[in-house]
């Protein structure tokens, strides 16, 4: 989705798989070394991990499932990248609640700084 | 507003949301505001029923408009008078026929300082990794009931 409009309307069957990838603890550290330094091979995303290539490859097919990493060719390698479009949409759930708390904190500066 | 000027101090972890504000209040303002029931419902827009309390629960329905069937449940957990006070409680909890309780809560912190002006008030709710990832989700749904002004905030934190 491009548009921020859509991106906000982001629906529950499609909120669901999305979550379930990123409940994995070394799916989550390839998403890690990704934003950090990526794109990278399957062969710098498994140093280090003690994960052999073949799971780190199936693991970035699942997370590739649900669209948040691609991959493209650089020379003879398949390197890896986020889809950062999708992160910044796992990320929304936080985002609300803090935008809940941003209207609380207003809230309570109206109630505290107006004169008794 | 002037809470956009503390942006930097909104954290972007996926555990914890951290606010930071100076309130032009005194300590012992912002104090009664966020323990004394009364005044905490008549800010954050709910009717808590009793006392806040170490140690206690409190719950009380929100009032909110469009949500005034939800009842809310607080754990207050600690209060050190004038300096910090804290409390359990489910978030986004906003299903009436879904029973939260046997679920992981969120722990909510407030903690005040002296700042120059005012009052320094720190807000975190901590505990997010451990909420299961479906409820998460849920709040996708909540989202689709229109907080049209929540994605209006939302949109000050987005690029």
């Amino acid at each position: 989705m491009s548009s921020s409009r859509s991106a906000v309307s982001l629906k529950l069957p499609d909120a669901v798989p999305l979550f379930a990838a990123l409940g994995d603890a070394t799916r989550l550290r390839l998403l890690g070394r990704l934003s950090a330094g990526g794109p990278l091979s399957i062969t710098r995303l498994s140093e280090g991990t003690g994960v052999t290539r073949q799971a780190i490859t199936r693991h970035l097919y699942a997370l590739d499932d649900v669209g948040l990493v691609r991959h493209v060719r650089r020379g003879r390698e398949r390197v890896w990248d986020l889809n950062r479009e999708r992160l910044d949409r796992a990320k929304r759930y936080l985002d609300q609640i803090s935008a809940q708390w941003d209207d609380a904190a207003e809230r309570l500066r109206a109630f505290v700084e107006e004169p008794e | 507003m002037a809470l956009k000027t503390q942006a930097p101090n909104n954290t972007s972890s996926t555990d914890r949301i951290e606010k930071r504000v100076v309130l032009r209040a005194p300590r012992s303002r912002v104090w009664r505001a966020l323990t004394n029931a009364e005044e905490f419902s008549t800010w954050f827009r709910i009717n808590l029923e009793g006392a806040i309390a170490e140690g206690r629960p409190v719950r009380g329905k929100l009032t909110f408009k469009g949500y005034e069937h939800i009842t809310v449940e607080m754990l207050v957990e600690r209060i050190e008078p004038e300096r910090y006070f804290s409390y359990r409680w489910h978030p986004y909890a906003l299903d009436p026929a879904v029973d939260y309780s046997l679920e992981p809560t969120t722990l909510v912190e407030f903690s005040l300082e002296e700042a120059e002006g005012g009052t320094a008030l720190t807000i975190v709710e901590s505990g997010f990794d451990r909420i299961p990832l479906a409820r998460r989700a849920e709040a996708f749904r909540v989202d689709d009931q229109g907080w049209d002004g929540q994605i209006k905030n939302l949109a000050q934190y987005v690029e």
